[in-house]
């Protein structure tokens, strides 16, 4: 790096350099260094009653402190935990957070004003320079530290024992590995958990709200339905694992207005069921636009066009919702047709 | 070795006007500590320590403060505090809540806001506190940047604080998680769908990180494990670090009469300090108890606990994480299907950028000491119009900052100011490549205003106000000529000469070959020092000769 140096003489003059010591201002440098202006007493330091007076705002805003501090344990102790209280203009909270809030506050910040107005009228306001010492030690420290090393680099003979040095730097290369060995059981390989839903061929599709499986004239026009599998239950261990990748939504369309044929195919009677997992980062998406068929992820914009095979019109997402074939069983029940064709939610790597 | 009689504190003994044999009580306690820790040694170097005064050097102290005020009303919350994903069914007293499915870590968070005397207000005194501590560090990584005071001997401590900085929004970020209520775990999911997106080994990352899939039983312990102990551990070190260095730097300073780069002006650490700075903490803690006694933070029992189903509207992290929000958010879908394989580009461009421009503000002090290769100590700070090209720079870097984080609240926009998604999200686009270049380029040129207003004050005084008629009937304005304090101030700042390729062929009439590094090192330095990058500050000869002639030029 030293092709990068910057002669010293081309640097700009620092202050020192060019002014040096202090100085008044004479013929030869109007803008000298005039040095440190002389202090100015304050009204504290040459009026006695001044200062009295500070000293009794001082101890005032102390014993200010102490009152607040009673009042917390007073609030904290008569206060029911549960009692709100109307405070203009903050409208009803909660009186004891209230309470201990303002006690405890008023108590620390009248001790912080205390010592402020403390060090600012009646502690030394005169002002002092320190020297500053080069960081860098002087060449002799240095030449003394680099002698030492040598010194001790040679006595551990590491330089001349190659095979010592060789091996140590191996086993401490080595034992890191098992730290990282260790961590393999945090989760399990992905395998193709990524690629499989609760959803199978048959499963009714249950409403998220009534727990009920539906039937086609359930869903109406215009109306955003949630459902889940059958067999499904908030209670079991799993069920989040499971919902977070089968929840479903479902919406009716006038058939005719089903711009994608493969949407048209996989629906019945217009009702068409995609993946509620948004595509981009998961979020799930919970807005639809009656009108336009539109559905849009609350999280991050992005917006699918149910009519038209869910395809990505606006917003990050990267591809359409994934869609689930469904059907009429023999009851007349809404099923699935099978899982879906592809992963549901966020894309990866393996995604393909 | 020595007996009893002579452990007796020596000078106590020998001090006159004592009483006889017998120390004050405080002194042998000092003295007790002195002979096992030999706290004297560092007491003579820092108990009177000069610290220079400026409003902007306190920006740091509040980041202090809120840390300690974090790691008290944290270590509070702790106690009753459960990170666990057990699914348990709500009997307590919030009554709108009662009988839901929740996870413990969700139904405790509630239990503090409830049951717990006070529980409510450290609650949301921690949460203020993170808020004001990332926020504090940042405006004081401001601070620092715009006046120079990164430059030797200080990069190290730069860096510490960046490092303080980063893990202060990773910090806020596991620590906002853990309640798992429906806004957090929508956050953890933004989170796992973005490590889904790195290539190759985003699904393992995500399966390591979640224990299997996503949300799995895992994540909340795993969290509450980084938050309370080893981001918080590592983040101590370095704060204990940083303060050890601003202590042996000694802190920097203004320019100004009597302050020079080999001292520092001030007033002593005992008595001016401690009561200063320490009741600063005092004042800090009690503006954050009131705040938190009256605005409520993060009220979670109105948001639910969490499903991965479901979601409310007007999602939003905490403010230090809303610029890579706004980065997912506007970024163009795309994707990449090849042999089998995705790549996310949509998710993964903002998270890369999200570090980039994070490291970006990291690495400036060696790039600025790299162009000027100046290898001298810094003590003296700038003025940030004295450094128009860095000043431009931090303005340009602020400028990308807030038009993301404008992005990642482009829905709260769109509901509030009644204006287009789309026009928002595409304003932000093109904000995001030309208003960094905008707002380097007038920042400049306020910057070189400001010096040329600098130097007519120098040259010709300071504006009066008095207006006066010549005897010809002429109207001036008197200037009034600064004082030896004003113009020394506004005349000690350096201005570098830009670097230059130096001789093509050598003593020997070799021709040198120009590395292509040091080209763009001549380049940046005229950028940075050339005659469009600064104006030549006053000279005495300038001064001289027109105060010579007393008016008449």
């Amino acid at each position: 790096m030293s092709t990068q140096e910057t002669p010293e003489e081309k640097l700009p003059a620092g202050q020192d350099t060019a002014h040096g010591a202090v100085r008044v201002a004479d013929e030869k440098n109007p803008f000298a260094d005039p040095g440190l202006p002389p202090h100015e007493p304050r009204i504290q330091d040459v009026d006695e009653r001044a200062a009295k007076r500070s000293e009794r705002t001082v101890a005032l805003l102390f014993t200010l402190s102490m009152l607040a501090t009673v009042g917390f344990i007073a609030s904290f102790v008569t206060i029911p935990v549960d009692q709100s209280v109307y405070i203009f203009p903050i409208g009803h909270i909660n009186a004891l957070n209230f309470a201990l809030g303002m006690t405890l506050g008023i108590a620390l910040f009248t001790i912080g004003a205390g010592a402020v107005h403390w060090a600012r009228t009646l502690m030394s306001d005169q002002e002092t320079a320190d020297e500053r010492h080069p960081i860098a030690a002087s060449p002799e420290v240095r030449e003394k530290v680099m002698e030492d090393f040598r010194q001790g680099a040679k006595e551990s003979v590491l330089g001349r024992r190659k095979l010592i040095r060789n091996t140590m730097f191996g086993a401490l290369a080595l034992f890191p590995l098992s730290g990282v060995v260790l961590l393999r059981d945090l989760g399990p390989l992905p395998g193709t958990k990524l690629r499989h839903t609760a959803w199978q061929k048959g499963k009714l599709l249950v409403n998220m709200n009534t727990n009920e499986p539906m039937r086609p004239s359930d869903i109406i026009v215009g109306s955003l339905t949630f459902a889940q599998p059958e067999g499904l239950d908030p209670h079991e261990h799993g069920y989040m694992n499971e919902i977070a990748k089968a929840a479903l939504m479902l919406v009716r369309i006038q058939p005719e207005n089903i711009k994608d044929k493969r949407e048209l195919e996989w629906s019945h009677e217009g009702i068409v069921a995609y993946s509620k997992i948004c595509t981009h980062v998961g979020c799930p998406i919970s807005l639809y636009e009656q009108q336009t068929h539109h559905a849009l992820c609350p999280c991050h914009q992005s917006t699918f066009d149910l009519s038209d095979g869910a395809r990505v019109i606006f917003g990050p997402a990267g591809h359409a919702l994934p869609q689930l074939r469904i059907g009429v069983n023999d009851e007349g029940y809404l099923e699935a047709l099978g899982d879906f064709e592809e992963p549901v939610g966020p894309s990866f790597w393996e995604r393909g | 070795m020595s007996t009893t009689t002579s452990t007796n504190s020596p000078s106590g003994a020998e001090g006159p006007g004592r009483s006889r044999g017998k120390a004050p009580a405080g002194e042998r306690v000092a003295d007790w500590a002195d002979g096992r820790l030999g706290i004297y040694s560092l007491a003579k170097a820092n108990m009177r320590k000069i610290f220079p005064d400026h409003w902007s050097f306190m920006l740091g102290e509040i980041c202090l403060y809120s840390f300690i005020i974090i790691i008290l009303t944290g270590v509070y919350l702790t106690l009753f505090f459960h990170p666990s994903m057990n699914e348990v069914v709500y009997h307590g007293s919030y009554v709108p809540m009662q009988g839901q499915l929740m996870s413990e870590a969700y139904k405790s968070t509630l239990d503090i806001s409830f049951d717990v005397r006070g529980g409510l207000l450290i609650r949301q005194l921690h949460h203020w506190a993170a808020l004001i501590f990332v926020a504090g560090m940042f405006v004081h990584m401001m601070r620092v940047f715009f006046t120079g005071a990164f430059r030797k001997p200080r990069e190290v401590n730069w860096l510490f604080g960046f490092l303080l900085l980063v893990l202060g929004m990773f910090t806020g970020f596991t620590g906002y998680s853990l309640p798992d209520d429906l806004l957090s775990g929508t956050g953890i999911r933004f989170t796992q769908g973005a490590v889904l997106s790195v290539p190759i080994v985003g699904t393992y990352l995500s399966m390591f990180i979640f224990g299997g899939e996503f949300p799995g039983d895992d994540f909340i312990a795993r969290f509450y494990s980084i938050h309370i102990l080893l981001l918080p551990g590592i983040m101590l070190g370095l704060v204990v670090a940083h303060l050890i260095l601003v202590f042996y730097h000694k802190h920097t300073q203004f320019a100004g009469p009597g302050k020079t780069n080999k001292n520092v002006v001030g007033m002593p650490l005992l008595p001016v300090y401690m009561a200063k700075a320490g009741g600063f903490f005092f004042l800090v803690f009690g503006v954050l108890a009131i705040v938190s006694a009256i605005a409520t933070i993060n009220p979670i029992w109105n948001i639910g606990p969490y499903r991965p189903d479901m979601v409310s509207t007007g999602a939003q992290p905490d403010w230090y994480m809303g610029f890579s929000e706004g980065l997912v958010r506007v970024m163009p879908g795309w994707e990449i299907n090849f042999w089998g394989h995705t790549l996310v580009l949509g998710v993964f461009i903002p998270l890369t950028v999200f570090g980039l421009v994070l490291v970006s503000i990291a690495v400036y002090p060696f790039i600025e000491s790299w162009v000027t290769g100046d290898k001298r100590e810094h003590h003296i700070l700038d003025r940030p119009r004295n450094a128009p090209t860095r000043t431009a720079f931090g303005v340009a870097w602020i400028t990308l900052y807030f038009i993301s984080l404008i992005g990642g609240g482009n829905d709260l926009w769109a509901t509030h100011f009644n204006l287009s998604i789309n026009a928002i999200t595409w304003f932000v686009r093109i904000g995001f490549f030309a208003g960094p270049v905008v707002a380097f380029i007038i920042t400049k040129r306020i910057c070189l205003g400001l010096q040329r207003r600098d130097k007519e004050k120098v040259l010709h005084g300071r504006e009066s106000g008095i207006i006066k008629r010549l005897p010809h009937g002429e109207f001036i304005e008197v200037h009034e000529p600064l004082s030896q304090e004003q113009l020394h101030t506004l005349t000690s700042h350096e201005q570098y000469q830009p670097a230059e390729i130096g001789p093509l062929v050598d003593e020997n009439g070799v021709e040198r070959k120009v590395k292509p590094l040091e080209k763009l090192r001549v380049k940046l330095s005229k950028g940075y020092y050339g005659g469009e990058s600064q104006i030549p500050k006053p000279t005495v000869e300038e001064y001289k000769e027109i105060t010579s002639g007393h008016g008449h030029h």
